[in-house]
């Protein structure tokens, strides 16, 4: 008797169950588009290692507002298997629009065709995946090998009437990053037209100031003859700079820096002569990205790669433009 | 000799001894100290400046492991702390001035004190698993430390809060005095009174403890809130130190590196004892591991793979079981029942 209420109980749980999840479903997929009329974009951010990460988020943020899409967020802190969970529950939010920065450049396979197989175009914004491209709609960012490229050909013009060797070192970005392999590359490739410029020390500093002014001061004691310093974002640049200063040598003259992003914090440092040169990468791409989530919500045919609109900075423009700067 | 080898502290001395004369190999001037703008500079005052924080941890992390507890939530701590010290120092209308700083100094304190009064109260009164009551500040607290800076990191300009961490005092690092002070009152405070017994009395059983008339869940407590305390003090440390809060980044996984310092310094996981001084070995093996690393260029993809190497290779000459099979594999006939009787 006991045996068959509990069967039939169960029996009716599971069919009210399964009724809810085929009535969910049918809800939030009419509800996506039509329910509110919002379009739907689930964004999953890196994290938020340095200023230039914070000033990607705000633009977002404020221009999906601005834009009156429905914006989910979520903040991967630098793991990728958050970043693949937040990617699933978007999916299964059943939202119209995916967007995300991936964390590192791998192993986006697998979460990318279940989008695929739910039907939500997925944009990448500001790094890239080494997926194939039928998977995703567009990638808008920036281009880390060109600008590391910019590094190098001003490094090249900075040091082109050197007779001896020039020492070169390195902070590179977080291990296995789209930016740092890319910016790399890129600055690697071209000084090697001049083989006066040599790297001779190359270490991660994980893109954050602290690692940055640990890595540098370690790599002070170790080369006592440093030239140039070429940091993968402004953030260890600054870091550097407290190093440098503390082993009783002058920031941007003792040691030239040239660095990346053009966050407030770098080009302050710029304008001081603190460093010497910063090839931008602008964060803000979030009045584009919610462009492209219009069309892309809508069925339209998307280019693969939409390159942000960049430039380079020296010292003077630096002071120029420094009281305008929004991030 | 025998009696020195058998000395706890022997092989974490060892050890940190050949990690410090291997990088001589590497760096001819490792050993240098010299007098750069009247203060002390060389990679060994580096190794010290950039160890204290990792020391302070550790040795909150010791009382709470000798309690045979782990707390997870350190690294979360050190975020919210700076987190609330930066912010307040940058709300002000001078951030150079002593008492805003100060002001700055004791609520970040404070607050530390109070996030370890939970996780305490978690443990001892609640009766939660101290890995999972810690976990939810680990968890929770980077949240929380997003939450004061606003998801931004917070520069400042504040000479006397630069001093903490990034500064010196009549040309020593700062850090390091505040480590040593931090070190020699826990010393005195375990050892020259029956506190350090009474933790590992309660480390050891704290059925048995109470049973006999030690007072276990107020000991518990005051373990989680010193654990906090020095976190407190190694988060300030971390953001003087660069003069910005990262609440993203700040003490992100230090709460490791603390367990494996308190491990490598010779105190047991499974509670009732613990070694002070071995703690601070321990993190300085660990800090000396990571300037290393980075003195000899190991190329940055391998860098973990070379950490966890270097790490299992001194748990393993650590290891007396491990030692005694080494041991007797290169001299058969040499008996070691000497080496097996003592205890791990």
């Amino acid at each position: 008797m006991l045996k068959k209420l509990s069967a039939a109980l169960a029996a009716g749980l599971l069919a009210s169950v399964l009724a809810a999840c085929g009535g969910g479903g049918e809800d939030t997929a009419s509800g996506g588009e039509a329910g509110s009329g919002k379009i739907v974009l689930g964004f999953s951010q890196v994290g938020s290692e340095s200023g230039w990460r914070a000033a990607n988020t705000k633009s977002v943020k404020d221009s999906a507002a601005t834009a009156g899409i429905d914006l989910k967020f979520s903040d991967a802190q630098q793991k990728q298997e958050n970043q693949i969970a937040s990617i699933r529950s978007y999916i299964q939010q059943k939202v119209d629009v995916i967007a995300f920065s991936p964390v590192v450049v791998t192993g986006w396979d697998a979460v990318l065709k279940e989008a695929q197989a739910a039907k939500i175009p997925v944009i990448l914004t500001d790094r890239a995946v080494d997926s194939d491209a039928s998977l995703y709609a567009t990638f808008i960012g920036s281009d880390f090998v060109k600008e590391g490229e910019e590094v190098g050909k001003w490094a090249l013009e900075e040091f082109k009437s050197a007779t001896g060797p020039v020492n070169i070192v390195q902070l590179e970005g977080t291990v296995g990053s789209a930016p740092a392999i890319d910016r790399k590359k890129g600055f690697e490739a071209t000084i090697a037209s001049n083989p006066n410029l040599k790297v001779i020390a190359s270490q991660s500093g994980d893109f954050t100031r602290a690692k940055g002014k640990e890595v540098m001061q370690a790599l002070l004691q170790a080369n006592p003859k440093i030239d140039l310093l070429f940091a993968h974002n402004d953030d260890m640049g600054l870091g550097a700079i407290e190093a440098i200063k503390a082993a009783g040598l002058k920031p941007g003259t003792d040691i030239k820096i040239a660095t990346i992003d053009a966050v407030k914090d770098g080009m302050t440092a710029l304008a001081a002569n603190e460093i010497n040169f910063i090839a931008e990468c602008s964060p803000l791409l979030g009045e584009q990205l919610m462009e492209l989530t219009k069309k892309a919500a809508a069925g339209e045919p998307l280019e693969k790669r939409i390159v942000t609109k960049e430039t380079t900075f020296t010292p003077q423009q630096a002071a120029e433009v420094l009281s305008t700067r929004q991030y | 000799m025998t009696a020195i080898t058998k000395h706890r502290l022997f092989w974490p001395a060892a050890i940190l001894a050949v990690m410090l004369l291997a990088n001589l190999i590497f760096t001819p001037t490792f050993f240098r100290i010299e007098l750069k703008n009247g203060h002390l500079y060389g990679s060994l005052i580096d190794i010290l400046l950039y160890g204290a924080p990792l020391i302070l941890i550790a040795l909150g992390m010791t009382m709470v492991i000798a309690t045979g507890g782990i707390d997870l939530s350190v690294g979360a701590t050190v975020a919210i702390s700076g987190a609330l010290a930066c912010s307040i120092i940058a709300d002000q209308p001078d951030q150079e001035a002593v008492g805003g700083v100060l002001t700055a100094v004791a609520l970040a304190l404070g607050l530390s004190l109070v996030l370890g009064l939970w996780n305490g109260l978690l443990v001892a009164r609640v009766g939660i698993q101290p890995i999972i009551a810690t976990l939810i500040l680990m968890v929770a607290g980077r949240g929380v430390a997003q939450l004061i800076t606003d998801g931004q990191i917070i520069t400042i300009n504040s000479a006397p809060y630069e001093l903490i961490g990034g500064d010196y005092l009549f040309g020593f690092p700062f850090a390091v005095l505040i480590a040593v002070v931090v070190f020699t009152g826990t010393a005195v405070l375990t050892r020259r009174t029956a506190l350090g017994l009474l933790l590992e009395a309660v480390g050891g059983n704290a059925e048995a403890s109470r049973l006999v008339g030690i007072r276990a869940r107020r000991l518990l407590v005051l373990a989680y809130v010193f654990s906090a305390f020095c976190a407190g003090i190694a988060g300030l440390m971390i953001s003087s130190n660069i003069r910005a809060a990262d609440g993203n980044n700040a003490g992100l996984w230090i709460e490791l590196d603390a367990i494996l310092a308190v491990v490598i310094g010779g105190t047991s996981l499974m509670g009732g004892r613990f070694s002070l001084a071995g703690t601070v070995l321990g993190a300085l093996i660990i800090q000396t591991l990571s300037t290393t690393i980075y003195t000899t260029g190991v190329p940055p993809q391998v860098t973990l793979v070379f950490k966890a190497v270097v790490v299992t290779a001194v748990c393993l000459i650590q290891s007396p079981a491990f030692r005694a099979k080494a041991f007797r594999r290169r001299r058969p006939s040499a008996p070691a029942p000497a080496e097996a009787e003592v205890p791990a």
